[in-house]
């Protein structure tokens, strides 16, 4: 079994806003252009062009309905699901070849699939679903937090971010150092009541999610009324257009 | 406490070290800059190359339109080009029609084949040549080549997608919805966006909408269907299909009762205090009061006279009764549009029902509309001067804003429901004001602009090039375009009284047309980059028989059709020619002001595509095509005196060289000094080394205006004189806002039996009923002919964002995401017929029945059904397995809608297209569903034979692993 850190110098990590993502995958194929070439190369697909094709993503959105009540409208939620570099990664401990590994300097959690053998063990310890199988090299496959990206000094510093940060054209993924209170992905989760996914389980991810906002469907939400006062009848008709405007 | 923090502690990362992962390997050998083509965004991308292969494509983060950011689409790009449905070389059809049998041949045979053809129809008479384009993005050229063919019949995809949005927008306030306008997302705090379909344009929308959240400004989505940006909404209203004009009339309806209007805007900005002539059964009834100038008249309180509308001194009256100098009554148009929409009919009680909404909902909104416009007024300290030299200290803003959508466009009320949009926007005051809707450049235009159709009879020659383009903007029905006899001139019937404002065509309509011979037959019919025998037509299944059909002597009815596309699409099988045309990134384009615009509001820009890659195969872009083949027919404009080309160069060549007018060419950046020396933003003498100046600027040209010209746009001397000198308006003067429209008024009194130019019997009444200088609300046309007792469900399609206005989903990585399509059905409407999830169903509409498998959902209208678009394919087609999910378990709904409309009494049947603008009305559709047997479950139906693959199609992989050759490992590799 492979151990983890006893803490990281950073928590490197993913800040998704479900209030703002419009589901449209741009993440999700992003991730897989730059990652199919990247670090964890290739992102093999099988059968590509033909019945049940299936390949390795790194992140996936999933669209679904929160039931609606009696006072609540109901909800349709996208949700962009990858790994979230879990401070007590499971997917590490259950490791029986030490390829499952959490980076101390950033808590970036990777495989090296050099050590590799494919028994799927983190892949059934990850509750949240966020290893890949590739099965034709028979290794483990994961997010890398873009980590040929974030510390590329071949880029720009403004290009040194995760792929699916950089191309959400609805700016509803963010990028930092979570262990920072300071920083800005700390404060849009303190800000935004940002929570992690089940909690509960223990595995403490990095990762947040800001959940949608409470819908405004009435006028005092944004400070007006909720209907127009007609202006009487009985002062004529049109009584209240101005005579004396300028051309 | 982190290991960092503890003092004199070094943790050695054993793992970490063991990886030795390569923190920066390198992304290749070349950046090159182009545009993207995977829908009409037209984002700016960065292509990373390594070995000559495309490693990654960023979006181009100092474009104008992305910003840096990418779609879904555009980050599958290298799926795209590298797809195996790649067509390879020229085809010629060797089997019959639809059978997919080719063989191949060397381009100067297929260009030979084309030119020998096309000559003799030239010739004879230019007209049976039909030219239709579908995902164009070069329509100046395409359109410009038509011309100098000399067919009027020419047109590109906009009939069936977004000709409503386009006309009503500028035939109001020179400028529309989609790629013409946006809201002004930095500043508005009131969003409402119209109708379904999570379209044009795809990343500024989602970029718009991220602003908007970050700031808190309330997002109202009026759809049918919760999906997408519905789903980020403060509020969704799911109101019933087709009726949104008559939520927006009673929205206007509170606003006008509450006296919640901005009169100084009106007054200032639209026509709304011009006169209109009161004169029940004159010729001139209804049209607008003029002095001898043709000036417009007002009546001015503080004159107590009748005034110029031009006239600046004036105080021009919004209600009253006036007399005119011929003794004649005449009252301002406002009176009219607010006597309208008063009655109670426009009540919020009494629409709510019929628009499937609570009136209390419709109160509150028309409540924050006018709170939010007149209580939290934006107000810009910049200060500006209007068109009439007047100095102005300030720019007010009205920050509510607003956005529509094909499920305004695709119905065939959509005309007048989108003017409705427009007209509410007036009376809020925020069409060009900061916070409100603006609108892109090189629009606003004057209203309409002021290029007319032509083909007129005497248009059209023997090898001859018609005066102008053929597409344009009709303002009375002398610009119709009609023969002696009366009937159509062009093959769509564009331009009749049957939809005489068709200013983008009527490409649905043309295979119907030809097969029928009706108006005429033609000869060839040329496509490019249109999907006609599958999910770009409706009625598919018999579209296809059409295609196919043949006479007594044995031709097929529609004789010759010549197709361009990149890949192996439904249509190819259907052609006798196949010019096989490059990827996105193997190719020359411009993207031009004189086209759909890439600007913003605050900027003019164009762009270009240049291969960023050479092409592996035997294949070559369309529009070097066709002005090679324009070349050989010596068409005027692409040959010199001595007949030699006048662009040898190609496709490149024009692009630089050509000019429309002398200085004005496709590109507006880079062009040289004039003879005195000046340099004029977009005018100028041709530069030869134009592409490469745009090559050094990353693709893409862009002119950011003044602060003091970016807003006010139609009323801006500064910016009008930019406008000037470019050449996007006549005059300098102001463009006013038409809120009430002279222009129908002027065709619904020929309805009525006035002028010399007379609607036939069987075209009267529907143009005097559809024709209304006020927006009008009906119901969908063919809603009025159904029993919609029997069919009492609306059926409507959108394109997943991650497909919208793509260009095949046999994208590897797409199709992973969507390889089939369900029918989705509101779970309580399922519940009441015993449907439950992944049943399978009979959809079925007066015409046809299709079968499908269907999913359950909350948010979508409790009458509306719905599926994705294009997902399905057929089999064969686009290199997939024939046994794709696309095939067996996708669908196309098209099969149920029709191209014409129930028969009326005499059995006339119209095209199922809006009656101003012929804009398909794809959104009428009325089915009704029935759960299919056990044994019918498992497959959707119809299903067709597979098509054959032309010859040499490449082999498709079984297992993919793109980019393994990029993987860079210090040390180690792979197991």
């Amino acid at each position: 079994m492979t151990s983890l850190p006893h803490a990281t110098n950073k928590k490197l990590g993913l800040v998704i806003d479900l209030d703002t993502c419009v589901g449209c995958h741009a993440c999700a194929t992003n991730c897989k252009q730059w990652n199919t070439g990247g670090h964890m190369a290739p992102l093999t697909d099988k059968n590509p062009y033909a019945k049940d094709p299936d390949g390795v993503w790194f992140n996936r959105v999933h669209s679904f309905e929160v039931k609606r009540g009696k006072t609540n409208p109901g909800l349709t939620v996208n949700f962009p699901r990858s790994c979230l570099h879990c401070e007590n990664a499971a997917c590490v401990t259950v490791c029986p070849t030490g390829a499952s590994y959490k980076r101390v300097e950033d808590g970036i959690v990777l495989v090296n699939t050099n050590k590799c053998i494919g028994c799927k063990l983190c892949s059934w310890a990850c509750p949240y679903g966020a290893r890949e199988y590739d099965e034709d090299e028979g290794v483990m496959k994961k997010c890398t937090l873009c980590i040929d990206r974030i510390y590329n000094e071949t880029l720009d510093p403004e290009d040194r971010k995760p792929a699916c940060v950089l191309t959400c054209p609805a700016g509803a993924r963010h990028f930092g150092d979570l262990a920072d209170p300071d920083s800005d992905v700390s404060k849009l989760v303190a800000n935004r009541a940002g929570r992690p996914l089940m909690p509960e389980l223990g595995y403490k991810p990095t990762n947040s999610y800001l959940p949608p906002r409470a819908r405004r469907v009435d006028g005092n939400d944004i400070g007006a009324e909720n209907k127009l006062e007609a202006v009487s009848p009985r002062r004529g008709f049109l009584s209240w257009v101005d005579n004396m405007l300028s051309r | 406490m982190t290991v960092e923090q503890t003092p004199g502690f070094k943790f050695r990362d054993a793992h970490a070290e063991e990886d030795n992962v390569d923190l920066s390997p390198s992304l290749g050998d070349e950046v090159k800059y182009t545009t993207c083509y995977m829908c009409a965004c037209r984002c700016g991308i960065r292509v990373y190359l390594k070995d000559g292969k495309v490693r990654y494509i960023q979006g181009n983060n100092n474009h104008p339109i992305n910003k840096g950011v990418l779609c879904g689409k555009g980050s599958s790009g290298i799926m795209q080009h590298y797809s195996p449905a790649r067509l390879s070389k020229p085809l010629k059809r060797v089997g019959e029609r639809g059978s997919g049998e080719f063989e191949e041949i060397e381009w100067e045979e297929a260009l030979e084949i084309a030119t020998s053809r096309l000559k003799k129809i030239r010739a004879e008479d230019p007209s049976k040549l039909a030219f239709f384009t579908g995902r164009d993005q070069s329509q100046a050229t395409t359109g410009w080549w038509a011309s100098m063919f000399g067919t009027p019949n020419y047109a590109a995809h906009g009939g069936f997608c977004s000709v409503n949005m386009a006309a009503a927008g500028l035939y109001t306030i020179g400028g529309a919805f989609w790629e013409f306008g946006e809201p002004d997302w930095g500043l508005t705090k009131y969003f409402m966006m119209f109708g379904m379909a999570e379209d044009h344009d795809s990343n500024p929308i989602k970029i718009g909408l991220g602003k908007l959240k970050k700031r808190g400004a309330k997002f109202i989505s009026v759809n049918p269907i919760r999906t997408g940006y519905s789903a980020i909404a403060d509020e969704w209203v799911g109101i019933r299909p087709g009726t949104d004009g008559l939520f927006i009339m009673a929205l206007m309806h509170e606003l006008l009762k509450a006296g919640k209007v901005d009169q100084q805007y009106l007054v200032r900005y639209t026509n709304a205090p011009w006169l209109v002539i009161q004169d029940q059964g004159a010729d001139d009834h209804g049209m607008f009061a003029r002095d001898e100038n043709g000036d417009p008249l007002v009546w001015s309180t503080k004159d107590e006279a009748l005034k110029p509308s031009t006239d600046i001194t004036t105080t021009p009256a919004l209600k009253g009764e006036y007399k005119l100098a011929d003794g004649r009554t005449a009252v301002p148009s406002f009176q009219i549009m607010a006597e309208r929409y008063l009655d109670e009919k426009y009540a919020p009680a009494a629409v709510a029902e019929t628009c499937g909404l609570k009136a209390d909902d419709i109160k509150r909104i028309a409540a924050e509309l006018a709170h939010v416009a007149f209580e939290e007024e934006i107000v810009l300290d910049i200060k500006w001067v209007d068109w009439a030299g007047r100095k102005q200290d300030r720019m007010i803003g009205r920050p509510v804003s607003f956005h529509a959508m094909r499920g305004i466009s695709a119905h065939s009320n959509g005309f007048h429901t989108c003017r409705a949009i427009h007209l509410l926007q007036m009376l809020l005051g925020s069409v060009e004001v900061p916070g409100g809707f603006r609108i892109k450049a090189p629009f606003p235009k004057p209203i309409p602009p002021t290029n007319k159709p032509t083909g007129k009879v005497d248009h059209i020659k023997p090898g001859t090039h018609l005066p102008g383009m053929a597409l344009g903007f009709p303002t009375e029905p002398a610009d119709l375009l009609l023969k002696e006899d009366g009937s159509a001139v062009r093959i769509d019937k564009a331009y009749t009284w049957e939809h005489p404002l068709a200013s983008h065509g009527l490409m649905h309509m043309v295979i119907h047309n030809a097969w029928k011979g009706d108006p005429y037959k033609i000869d060839t019919l040329l496509l490019f980059m249109a999907n006609m025998s599958w999910n770009s037509s409706m009625n598919t299944s018999k579209v296809i028989e059409m295609l196919t059909d043949k006479d007594e002597n044995g031709e097929y009815k529609i004789p010759n059709i010549i197709y361009s596309d990149a890949y192996y699409s439904e249509m190819v099988a259907y052609a006798d020619l196949i010019l096989p045309d490059t990827t996105y990134l193997e190719r020359f384009d411009c993207i031009s002001l004189l086209d759909r615009p890439i600007s913003s509001p605050h900027s003019a820009a164009d762009a270009i595509r240049y291969p960023i890659v050479e092409p592996d195969r035997d294949v070559r872009g369309f529009q070097g095509v066709l002005l090679d083949i324009g070349a050989r027919l010596g068409l005027p404009g692409l040959v010199n005196d001595d007949g030699s080309p006048k662009y040898p160069g190609g496709y490149p060549d024009y692009i630089a060289n050509h000019e429309r007018q002398p200085g004005v060419g496709l590109l507006a950046g880079w062009r040289l000094e004039d003879e005195d020396g000046d340099h004029m933003d977009c005018r100028g003498p041709a530069n030869p080394d134009q592409l490469e100046k745009y090559l050094e600027n990353q693709s893409f040209w862009h002119h950011e205006f003044l602060p003091e010209h970016t807003y006010y746009k139609m009323a801006n001397r500064g910016y009008l004189e930019w406008a000037h000198e470019l050449g996007c308006v006549v005059t300098k003067t102001q463009i006013v806002f038409h809120m009430y429209s002279e222009i129908l008024q002027s065709f619904k009194l020929a309805g009525e039996g006035h002028g010399a130019h007379q609607p036939p019997e069987k075209d009267r009444e529907r143009i005097k009923t559809y024709f209304d200088p006020l927006p009008i609300w009906y119901q969908p046309l063919e809603e009025t002919m159904t029993d919609l007792d029997e069919y009492p469900l609306h059926a409507l399609t959108q394109r997943p964002m991650h497909m919208y206005h793509s260009w095949g989903s046999q994208n590897a990585w797409l199709r992973q995401i969507t390889n089939m399509n369900y029918l989705y059905i509101n779970r309580e409407t399922a519940a009441k017929q015993g449907i439950v999830d992944e049943d399978w169903v009979w959809v079925i509409s007066p015409y046809n029945r299709i079968k499908v498998q269907v999913k359950l959902m909350d948010g979508v209208n409790p009458n509306t059904v719905w599926t994705w678009n294009a997902i399905g394919k057929r089999s064969g087609a686009w290199n997939l397995d024939k046994d794709a999910p696309e095939s067996k378990k996708g669908f196309l709904l098209n099969h149920v809608i029709s191209e014409l409309l129930p028969p009326r009494g005499d059995g006339y049947r119209y095209s199922n297209s809006d009656p101003i603008t012929g804009q398909a009305a794809w959104f009428d559709l009325r089915v009704k569903i029935e759960k299919a047997s056990p044994d019918e479950a498992g497959e959707t139906f119809p299903q067709f034979k597979a098509t054959k693959k032309p010859p040499h199609m490449p082999k498709k992989p079984k297992i993919l692993r793109y980019g393994a050759e990029f993987k860079t490992h210090k040390k180690g590799g792979k197991k």
